[in-house]
């Protein structure tokens, strides 16, 4: 376990090398002159060649690289451009706000699915297993987008409870910063609550059938103590598969979400620089948020190996 | 063979739209372009069936013209990913060894950026332009395409029709393109289905962000993101673009849906 979680963090490092090298290439062909547009439309000639030399504009593509990636080695994110201000503090603020929205969102996600899903299985047939598969449906259909401005519409002008948008610090008070998360994790939570309940309840109605939850029942165990004890923790294996792959959907969503709601995100950093055209920032940005991913798709893996017995990543690597 | 309901239902209203696309400017009722500052935000009325958004323009005429944009982002980036993904994954399982080792590590680059990200990076560094939304899109999906028809190949490829093919000496384009590939499509049909509603998704939300289609043209993502700032006084011009928007998905997931039945072999022995 150990071995493997090493061998997964040093792939994960040269991950993080290659796509340096890509973001950087990447940004290198994004439209615009970026000594243009520091000094401004009216600047003269002499102004721009002036901060082109001093930020090493016309050096040749890898000796730009290679300072960028040593000064990133040395934890030195660069300067935003547009902000005039250190990267490093601003993705650091920015990282935790977002943090909040998505461990807040993936919490509900996996409560709400697992217990619809159960719910679902248990009564496998009924109304009320055809409403929440109905209703799972619709909610795979609407893009994150589109259902942030129905929430917006309904919840924040037409019955005004909560704020449409922005963004209140805790200091602010514990209820005007939860009211300011309600919708957009509202939204965040929608999405993926479907995929979540979708798989429980297939996997819940396998493991009903199966020899040892027969057994529980035979030997005349409580039906609730069935489903809790026996029936819950073997279903719940694929679950968590599922939730990981929704760590990848919820950091999609949270680039939109934090967009509609101005919530002063990674995402809406992100952003908000590409449209700036604020270079090291998007760079910044873009490695950050891969490294990110990279981790959160570890840990559920990790979280996978240790709650399935039947797979302890040892001597066998998975690929 | 009989159709199931969810595939009658789901390419029926698909048809519709697909239709709506393909007429949108012969039957739309006003030019999707023309602005009428008398007639700023009239609701959904008996001249204006969906209303009218902040210049004036009539909503159903906007959103007949962005059907095309939006169907052929969503249907070009399937496409994309078919024609990338499909070669990369027969390639990896049928040669297996250091082919399969690159092609995966190479997957594994494009997986290890979030989705959207991935095309937010592609769409950022060139002007916006449907075709790279397209592209952009298509490129997310590339991974679960090789990663579908590898597994696929993998499985056919022991088959012993495969391995008589091999006996006789058949070249390995020849076994791919006779043997293996004409088994290997159920999957990769019920899955391109799939890709084509998270595209249409997928690409609609980039469109949203402002990376895809350039204004005045419009596609659904767009006309919501450019509804947004009135969605209080005129929530129509952006609630009519979202409904489209779900319909043609759930639409699309029904095909899906129907598909899976008629070509899993695995439903099918389950239903029997």
């Amino acid at each position: 376990m150990l071995l493997y979680t090493f061998k997964r963090l040093a792939y994960i490092a040269v991950i993080l090398a290659v796509m340096s090298v890509l973001i950087f290439w990447a940004t290198q062909v994004m439209p615009g002159d970026v000594a243009q547009m520091i000094v401004g439309q009216f600047a003269t000639d002499e102004q721009i060649r002036a901060v082109r030399g001093r930020l090493g504009l016309d050096d040749p593509v890898h000796v730009q690289y290679l300072r960028w990636a040593a000064a990133l080695l040395r934890g030195d994110l660069g300067v935003s451009m547009m902000m005039d201000r250190p990267i490093g503090p601003l993705i650091e603020d920015a990282i935790l706000r977002s943090a909040v929205l998505a461990g807040v969102s993936i919490v509900l996600v996996a409560a709400i699915g697992i217990f619809l899903g159960v719910y679902s299985a248990v009564r496998k047939g009924t109304a009320a297993d055809h409403a929440v598969s109905i209703g799972t449906y619709f909610f795979i259909s609407v893009p994150e987008f589109f259902w942030a401005i129905i929430v917006i519409l309904l919840f924040a002008g037409y019955l005004g409870w909560f704020p449409a948008t922005g963004y209140a610090p805790m200091s602010d008070g514990f209820g005007t910063w939860l009211q300011h998360l309600v919708l957009p994790v509202a939204t965040l939570v929608s999405g993926l609550v479907a995929h979540v309940s979708r798989l429980t309840r297939s996997s819940m109605i396998e493991t009903m059938q199966s020899q040892y939850v027969i057994a529980a029942r035979a030997k005349g165990l409580p039906e609730a103590l069935v489903i809790r004890r026996h029936a819950l923790r073997n279903a719940l294996v694929p679950t968590i598969t599922v939730l990981a792959i929704d760590v990848g959907m919820l950091m999609g969503g949270i680039v939109v979400v934090e967009t509609v709601f101005s919530y002063p995100g990674l995402g809406r950093l992100l952003i908000f620089s590409i449209e700036q055209k604020d270079i090291p920032m998007v760079q910044a940005g873009i490695l950050t948020v891969t490294a990110v991913y990279a981790m959160a798709n570890l840990a559920a893996d990790l979280l996978y190996a240790f709650f399935n017995p039947r797979i302890r990543y040892g001597n066998a690597v998975a690929r | 063979m009989r159709w199931p309901a969810s595939l009658v239902a789901g390419s029926g209203t698909f048809a519709v739209i697909a239709a709506c696309a393909l007429l949108g400017p012969a039957i739309a009722p006003f030019p999707f372009d023309e602005m009428n500052i008398m007639a700023r935000f009239l609701p959904p009325g008996a001249t204006h069936w969906f209303g009218t958004d902040e210049f004036g323009r009539d909503v159903l005429s906007r959103l007949l013209f962005g059907a095309r944009l939006s169907l052929l982002m969503g249907l070009g980036a399937t496409l994309f990913c078919l024609l990338a993904g499909v070669p990369l994954g027969l390639a990896a399982g049928y040669y297996g060894g250091r082919v399969d080792e690159a092609i995966m590590r190479l997957i594994d680059l494009v997986i290890s950026v979030p989705p959207i990200l991935m095309g937010i990076l592609i769409l950022s560094m060139t002007p916006p332009n449907p075709w790279k939304t397209a592209i952009a899109v298509g490129i997310i999906y590339v991974p679960i395409m090789v990663r579908l028809t590898r597994a696929v190949t993998l499985e056919i490829a022991s088959e012993e029709f495969v391995l008589a093919a091999r006996a006789r000496g058949e070249r390995a384009w020849y076994i791919l393109g006779a043997e293996i590939l004409p088994n290997a499509w159920p999957p990769i049909i019920v899955e391109s289905a799939l890709r084509i509603t998270f595209a249409i998704m997928l690409g609609a939300a980039l469109s949203f962000l402002g990376l895809g289609v350039h204004p005045p043209a419009s596609d659904w993502g767009l006309m919501i993101a450019e509804a947004r700032p009135f969605i209080a006084e005129a929530p129509w011009v952006a609630i009519a673009p979202g409904v489209v928007l779900c319909i043609t998905v759930i639409a699309v997931n029904l095909i899906g849906d129907g598909l899976r039945e008629i070509l899993d072999p695995r439903l099918k022995r389950g239903r029997g």
